[in-house]
């Protein structure tokens, strides 16, 4: 991404002039341990979705995956996943 | 389209609520504070009679006043607040974000000294400890100067390129509470001059979402601070032609500076606000003894307008430069500075005294006034200047 320079920021000031940027600002690289989802354990009960704070848990209509793009590895979900079929690793 | 002249008998505090009430704000958010209470107070009748239809928000600290404003500014409201002092010391970190967010906030502040000792009376140390913040800062000499100020203040700061917060101030006490004749406007004549506030963004716009003072780390905040400091070097001419503008409007014109019998003059006095007033005198009585003095007051002090001063100074013998605040542990006071790092430059400059008066409301006479002059006279004979002075201080 090629960012600005100061001349093209006197017009706006500190703003993004549209909305759902922060797509663009991929946190995965904040995690210190990564969540391993064990296929042979999961029941797909959704809690980990449920719970997951940045919406890094899709579903694809059969099974939930992790966005390693942007879990930043709280933990969250190996904690509330009811069959510890969650690991971080 | 001059129409005729009202004239009332008001104090300084309530000239400002007046030109308020005048410009009909959408939101205001305040908490009050010795000496500007009486903005506040006397705004928040004009709300109670329904003679504004301004949301008037109290807030239980200057903090939350500045961010409400912040808040409402945002959102595309025209905003206005008034302080003073500690009030304006504890709005500090607000202070900055209203400026850098580029809110068009006006506010007025009734300059008074900080504690400690606790001290309510008039100095700058207040708009001194905020002219680092990024807002435009206008100081007034007297209660007219307050009135006219506020609607060139809002006037400004909605400029399109503009888009900064201005605080108008005036000495607390002095001024704020002086009793002085002015000229009114009419509400229709305000109405016209400061038109009607089209923000560029607001948050409340749901066809163009936008997100406003996100995190901006190693790889763009420092673009967008160069960005914001040229938005306020680049707001002097919009100042100069908004005091135009008024001049056209009501015979009283607006620059960034005052020249007053600078022409021809060798020694000459530079300060700010009311002080101006009682110079003013003792430069007529000591022009009339043929003494080539003069003065120079400083309207606007951010942006500072350095070419301006520049200008007026480069060709005078003797300078002496009164700061009603200090910057202790260094060598003279803010004022005083700007003024010598902008003649640094020049082959030919004046010799530039330093002073510091008035702290915590102590007077400035026209006896102190008439003294500075002499010392000029006797810096001018022996070529170099005194350590910084302080007048009317007992040792």
């Amino acid at each position: 991404m090629k960012l600005p320079g100061w001349k093209e920021l006197v017009e706006t000031g500190p703003i993004i002039p549209k909305p759902a940027t922060s797509k663009e600002y991929k946190t995965g690289d904040w995690r210190t341990f990564r969540p391993e989802i064990d296929y042979e354990k999961c029941t797909t009960c959704m809690l980990c979705w449920l719970f997951c704070p940045d919406s890094a848990i899709k579903f694809d209509g059969e099974k939930v995956h992790i966005d390693y793009d942007y879990c930043k590895g709280c933990g969250i979900c190996a904690a509330e996943c009811a069959i510890k079929a969650i690991t971080m690793k | 389209m001059k129409t005729q002249i009202k004239r009332i008998a008001i104090e300084g505090n309530e000239a400002a609520a007046l030109a308020f009430k005048q410009v009909n704000p959408d939101v205001v958010a305040a908490y009050p504070i010795t000496p500007s209470t009486e903005v506040v107070q006397k705004f928040s009748e004009y709300v109670a009679n329904g003679e504004v239809d301004t949301e008037f928000v109290p807030v239980e600290s200057e903090h939350s006043a500045m961010s409400a404003c912040i808040g409402a500014a945002a959102a595309g409201a025209r905003v206005i607040t008034s302080t003073a002092s500690q009030g304006l010391a504890l709005m500090w970190e607000m202070l900055y974000i209203a400026a850098s967010m580029r809110l068009p906030i006006v506010m007025t502040v009734s300059n008074r000294a900080l504690s400690a000792p606790i001290n309510i009376h008039g100095d700058h140390s207040d708009a001194m400890g905020a002219r680092d913040s990024g807002w435009i800062q206008i100081f007034s000499e007297n209660v007219q100067e307050i009135y006219d100020n506020v609607f060139q203040a809002v006037k400004i700061a909605e400029n399109p390129d503009v888009r900064l917060p201005v605080m108008v101030g005036y000495d607390g006490f002095i001024t704020s509470h002086s009793e002085e004749m002015i000229e009114l406007l009419d509400d229709d004549i305000v109405k016209n001059f400061i038109g009607k506030y089209k923000p560029k963004y607001n948050l409340l716009d749901v066809d163009s979402p936008i997100t406003m003072g996100p995190l901006a780390l190693t790889d763009s905040y420092f673009e967008f601070k160069v960005a914001q400091a040229y938005a306020i070097d680049h707001s002097l001419p919009i100042i100069k032609k908004v005091g135009k503008e008024y001049g056209d409007l009501t015979g009283r014109y607006y620059d960034t500076i005052e020249k007053y019998k600078i022409d021809g003059a060798e020694y000459v006095i530079v300060a700010m606000s009311s002080t101006i007033g009682t110079a003013r005198e003792v430069v007529d009585r000591l022009r009339e003894k043929g003494l080539p003095v003069g003065l120079l007051k400083i309207r606007v002090f951010r942006p500072f307008p350095l070419e301006d001063i520049t200008n007026a100074l480069k060709d005078i013998k003797v300078v002496g430069v009164l700061d009603r605040s200090m910057v202790p542990g260094s060598f003279g006071g803010p004022l005083y500075h700007e003024i010598t790092s902008g003649l640094y430059h020049f082959d030919k400059r004046p010799i530039v005294q330093s002073y510091v008066y008035g702290l915590g409301g102590r007077d400035i006479t026209m006896d102190h006034i008439e003294k500075v002059f002499e010392e000029l006279v006797d810096i001018g004979k022996k070529g170099k200047t005194n350590p910084l002075t302080y007048i009317g201080v007992r040792e």
